[in-house]
């Protein structure tokens, strides 16, 4: 069972197309908007509801839920629309395909969300390394005022307004509140919650975020029917899903897909198979770097979606999919996804300020062999310390990793604290000059 | 209200209420690093994580709202617990995370013994350290010459920060970096730009930042506390002294909600040093032109020479802004008995006087009145400069929702944003013919208008109060149940001396009348520094300092500063406050009303009181207001405006200046201070320019 090409979301995630208006009309973008606009907002929320839509920004919270939350009339606040497109989770990159090939039908997805949550403005936060995405975008978006399809006086009659806005390239602002804090000028810095967004959101008015996926998918679901894309996919799991597979496969790319693939099916028809075979694998982190590893035996015929790798204790996350095979240095490379939430914690709440830039000390200790193997549990303490006692969810996002590299290869760091607690002097060995 | 169960007690908190707060309503402990009452919620330190049942993790307290706590299954109360193995671990693992990159180095930090983390370490962490690698190493930073920063020490709860920007009001301070890079700093390595900048160093809840003038000077449990009420404005702030032996270490602020909060500005903390430099601390008299150190006998005996048979009508006195009310009841009476009418405590020549009403001196509203206001004039006063305190809360005020606020006099940064309406009297009379700002007074329900005692000084004092009375009545600033007609004193002395009536009598003079060449045979000036006075007459000063009172003076009488004596004084409220005695005056100086007492019996008219209890009985009887402290015996607001709405005279067209230059040398203990000399440098003199 793979995706029927009928059945595809993204007709263009390749480029191969041009991403225009022209084209993107052609494509089936901006398809009777008006008349599911005309709908009415409460015919809109129920089929996201019932099209079992889960945000496809990591969380996997039920969208049309989440637009459900805003709240039933305008009152003396805005509301406002704000998609998350601070794409930054490692191995993610099915965001920028959506931005630079299919923006029209990103534009035409905003303006639904924000009718859907009687939102006037939305607001587009890209990331900051985004250069060319935001020139794709802001092209869209000024083609789209130009056809009057957004605007104060556009054809859909529902003034609507979208502004695409440029983050600096921290990964905190992809945090919807440090989001919503380095959109209003200040620094990215996550907020407290509650008040949650739908509440007290931009500018203190009633705000929701949502990725960008999530937003690119909603027009073409309400066309076709909630049925549809409740069809596909597992119970619970519904729809089809961009998958951005890297490492250490043939062909690594990203690929839409229904959820629940197998991870054999996915790697053998789209990346031409694992590099060097199957028996190669080592391990893979299915959901960007934040989730926990899964090693081969578990993630080979496990199904990909949010329940399945849940149950594997890890998670789908992004669908980012991270393929390890038996060459990588599997300390290192969790030691190095260390380093980076260590860099990128904002430095606002305790554990996670202080316990990143331990842990990755004690880790890259590890990688070396240079420790105790008790410091093993107590690494493994830390990030328990850490988990669930920040404000945002870097603080976890940075001790999953670790907690899978011990759950899974404790062996393989013992076995380096013994290679070098045999030999801790070695010197390097030496080699002619020639 | 809202029931919720902490600990298995059940208790009825308000919705609006904090999990923190809930918490302690039922008497359950919780700690704290980043959460304090007059800042905003930070919710950073994770120190006071609690169980929430139902919630998937532990939530911070401080920022957890008892309206956000869903009930239980079956509609019982939300439950909090905060005993439970699961908040240990939590308050462990925050407190190991604190404590892997503070440096243990408090033996040596001037925070020991007063410092949270040291307290809480104790309380709630562990004995060992599990953390292996290399501490973290900050660069120490300046950031003025009041707070000293050991930046290693710094646990980034941002308390500082918070403080400046909402409190002060400035933009001075701020973290830069992120993650354990994260630093706070000034950023140019340049002093903080506010007034009340040395309260960051009370924040912080560890040694990272701390008070530069008393590093490494004493241990927090070797000093004596003393609560007191600080005289370097007309506030009042309540304070506590500390000291050790004879000396003062440091002064503190005390918590009064009605007054300073628990804020004091850089002058009342930081003046100290001025307590032990330029004192006087032995009588003095002038012979062939120069000052010799003197005995008590030969100093009261010259006093009494020239007094024995000068007229009465040439004989005078002046208080100065640092006086008690008991030594100006002393003075006045002695100067009764002698039979002179030439009192004033207006050293500055204001026509304020108590023949207005008492009302007519008081900042009626009252400064914790300044919260209902909702809509504010400032004429001729520059808060910020003139009552540090009173500013930071019209800035409360202002942050907490609109409020039309309009300035007549210098335009000047006051951490808040203004209506600049015009520079003097002219600009006033404008207002009072009508515009925008004038409907908003008028509109307003609780109109507040701050009237700076510097008007009432200028020459044409009595018109400017004249027209202020006009407009206040025009808006209604005067009701029933409001009396928004403040007026900002700038002299701690001066409402208690207008209160016991210390102005001239029938035909008597007033201050800048009684300094003029030729007007007077003798002159009693009872620390007033801030006049000149003329040459031609016998001046006796008792006072404190050498400052420019002792240099004109023929005797001098040293007295006890306002650490070193049980004072009345009254603030700008009208608020009866009294200091305590934390030291003893140095040397041979004394309680000033004791030297009163002792020269009244050489120059024959002994006064008849023989202590201080005594003497208050007597002032008490006079004036019983005096009697009830911390209470504000209140005027009548309308007699106040008939009687300055009589006041004649034509208003000149000169700008209002704010009567106080340099906030921090206003008077002789703050220009004695090295400190203080060394903050105006920093703000007053303007920075020099590249010429480019």
């Amino acid at each position: 069972m793979a995706l029927a090409d009928r059945d595809r979301i993204f007709t263009n995630v390749y480029g191969l197309h041009s991403p225009g208006l022209e084209a993107a009309r052609k494509r089936g973008a901006w398809d009777g908007t008006k008349f599911l606009l005309d709908q009415g907002i409460d015919w809109i929320i129920n089929e996201m509801k019932a099209s079992g839509l889960r945000g496809r920004g990591g969380a996997g919270f039920p969208t049309g839920l989440k637009w459900s939350f805003m709240p039933k009339e305008v009152k003396d606040r805005p509301h406002y629309l704000v998609v998350n497109g601070d794409e930054s989770e490692p191995g993610t990159c099915k965001d920028r395909e959506i931005m630079r090939h299919d923006p029209h039908l990103f534009i035409e997805g905003c303006m639904i969300a924000s009718f859907a949550m009687r939102a006037h403005a939305c607001y587009v936060y890209l990331r900051g390394e985004y250069i060319a995405e935001r020139i794709a975008l802001q092209k869209a978006v000024d083609e789209a005022y130009e056809a009057k399809l957004v605007g104060k006086d556009n054809v859909h009659g529902y003034p609507f307004d979208i502004y695409v806005h440029h983050g600096a390239g921290a990964y905190i602002c992809g945090e919807e509140t440090a989001l919503l804090e380095s959109l209003e000028g200040k620094k990215g810095m996550p907020r407290l919650k509650p008040p949650f967004p739908a509440n007290m959101g931009l500018y203190g008015c009633p705000t929701t975020v949502n990725n960008v996926e999530s937003i690119a998918v909603s027009g073409t679901i309400l066309r076709r029917g909630a049925g549809w894309f409740a069809g596909l996919g597992t119970k619970n799991n519904a729809g089809t899903k961009l998958f951005c597979v890297s490492g250490h496969v043939n062909k690594p790319c990203n690929v839409e897909e229904e959820m629940g693939i197998t991870f054999r099916e996915l790697i053998d028809r789209h990346c031409g198979g694992m590099r060097g075979g199957w028996d190669n694998l080592l391990c893979s982190i299915p959901g960007g770097s934040s989730v926990p590893l899964v090693p081969a035996e578990q993630i080979i015929d496990a199904q990909m979606d949010f329940d399945t790798l849940r149950g594997l204790q890890s998670g789908l996350g992004t669908a980012a999919v991270i393929v390890l095979d038996k060459s990588t240095d599997i300390v290192r490379a969790i030691a190095r996804i260390s380093y980076f939430y260590k860099h990128e914690s904002c430095g606002q709440c305790t554990p996670c300020r202080e316990g990143t830039g331990w842990m990755w000390r004690v880790l890259s200790r590890m990688a070396e062999g240079r420790a105790q193997k008790r410091e093993i549990g107590m690494l493994l303490e830390v990030t328990k310390q850490v988990e669930g006692h920040t404000i945002c969810a870097l603080g976890d996002a940075a001790a999953w990793p670790i907690q899978g590299l011990i759950r899974h290869f404790r062996g393989e760091i013992e076995k380096r604290i013994d290679q070098y607690a045999g030999n801790p002097h070695s010197e390097p060995v030496l080699m002619a000059a020639e | 209200m809202t029931k919720i169960i902490v600990d298995d007690v059940e208790v009825d908190v308000p919705a609006d209420y904090t999990l923190l707060q809930a918490c302690e309503a039922a008497g359950a402990e919780i700690p704290r690093f980043c959460f304090h009452e007059r800042l905003s919620i930070a919710g950073n330190c994770r120190m006071c994580l609690v169980e929430l049942k139902g919630a998937p993790k532990p939530v911070a307290s401080c920022a957890w709202g008892v309206r956000d706590c869903r009930p239980g299954p079956n509609g019982e109360p939300p439950t909090v617990v905060t005993k439970s193995p699961m908040v240990k671990k939590a308050r462990e693992g925050v407190m190991e995370f604190l404590l892997i990159n503070h440096p243990l180095d408090c033996p040596i930090c001037d925070q020991g013994g007063e410092c949270d983390l040291q307290d809480q370490a104790m309380a709630y962490g562990v004995d060992s350290s599990r953390f292996h690698e290399n501490k973290r190493a900050v660069p120490d930073k300046y950031i003025g010459p009041l707070v000293k920063t050991s930046m290693n020490r710094c646990i980034h709860c941002t308390r500082c920060i918070r403080f400046v920007a909402e409190v002060a009001g400035v933009p001075d301070l701020g973290a830069t970096g992120r993650g354990e890079d994260m630093e706070i700093t000034t950023y140019l390595e340049r002093a903080m730009g506010s007034e009340l900048q040395a309260n960051v160093a009370d924040l912080c809840p560890v040694g990272a930042l701390t008070h530069k003038p008393q590093a490494f000077n004493g241990r927090p449990w070797e000093l004596i506390k003393t609560p007191s009420i600080d005289v370097m404005d007309a506030v009042g702030s309540n304070i506590r002294v500390d000291a050790r032996g004879r000396e003062v270490m440091r002064v503190l602020p005390r918590v009064h909600e009605d007054i300073n909060e628990e804020w004091i500005s850089d002058k009342t903390r930081q003046h100290v040093d001025g307590l032990k430099l330029q004192r006087l601390d032995r009588p003095f008299l002038r012979e062939n032109g120069r000052l010799r150190p003197a005995t008590w006998a030969e100093a009261f005996a010259a006093i009494a020479a020239k007094l024995k048979g000068a007229d009465p009508k040439r004989v005078g006195a002046i208080a100065g802004d640092l006086a008690a009310v008991e030594e100006m009841w002393a003075l006045r009476s002695l100067m009764t008995a002698l039979g002179s009418p030439n009192i004033d405590c207006r050293q500055d020549g204001s026509v304020l006087s108590p023949a207005h009403g008492r009302a007519s001196y008081l900042f009626n509203p009252t400064i914790a009145g300044i919260e209902e206001a909702d809509a504010v004039l400032i004429v001729g006063a520059n808060p910020r400069r003139e009552a540090a305190i009173v500013n930071a809360r019209l800035r409360k005020r202002w942050r907490i929702g609109p409020l039309p606020v309009g300035v007549v006099g210098e335009r000047v940064d006051l951490t808040y944003d203004y209506a600049y309406l015009g520079a003097g009297p002219e600009s006033l009379a404008q207002l009072a013919k009508g515009g925008e700002f004038l409907d908003l007074l008028k509109s307003a329900e609780r109109p507040l208008i701050l009237v700076g005692a510097g008007i009432a000084a200028r020459p044409d004092g009595a018109a400017v109060l004249a027209a202020v009375a006009s407009l206040a009545a025009a808006v209604g600033a005067v009701t029933e149940g409001w009396n928004g007609l403040a007026v900002l004193q700038n002299a701690a002395s001066r409402v208690g001396g207008l209160d016991i009536g210390f102005v001239p009598g029938e035909g008597g003079l007033a201050a800048p009348a009684m300094v003029e060449a030729g007007a007077l045979d003798v002159l009693f000036n009872l620390g007033a520094d801030e006049i000149a006075i003329s040459p031609g007459a016998f001046v006796i000063y008792q006072g404190t300092h050498g400052d420019d009172g002792a240099h004109r003076a023929d005797v001098i009488l040293p007295g006890a500063a306002y650490t070193e004596k049980s004072g009345t004084y009254v603030n700008t409220e009208g608020r009866v406050q009294q200091t305590n005695r934390a030291v003893f005056p140095p040397g041979e100086a004394r309680e000033d009303w004791a030297i009163l007492r002792a020269l009244s019996d050489v120059v024959g008219h002994r006064l008849p009181f023989d202590s201080l209890p005594a003497l208050r009985r007597e002032l008490h009887a006079a004036h019983p207001h005096l009697a009830a402290l911390d209470e504000i015996a209140a005027g009548d607001g309308r007699a106040t405006l008939d009687a300055w709405a009589a006041l004649g005279g034509s208003a000149s067209s000169a700008g209002f200046v704010s009567p106080v230059a340099d906030f921090y040398l206003t008077n002789p203990i703050a220009r004695a201070s090295r400190i203080m000399a060394e903050c105006s440098a920093l703000h007053v003199t303007p920075a020099l320019e590249a010429a480019e």
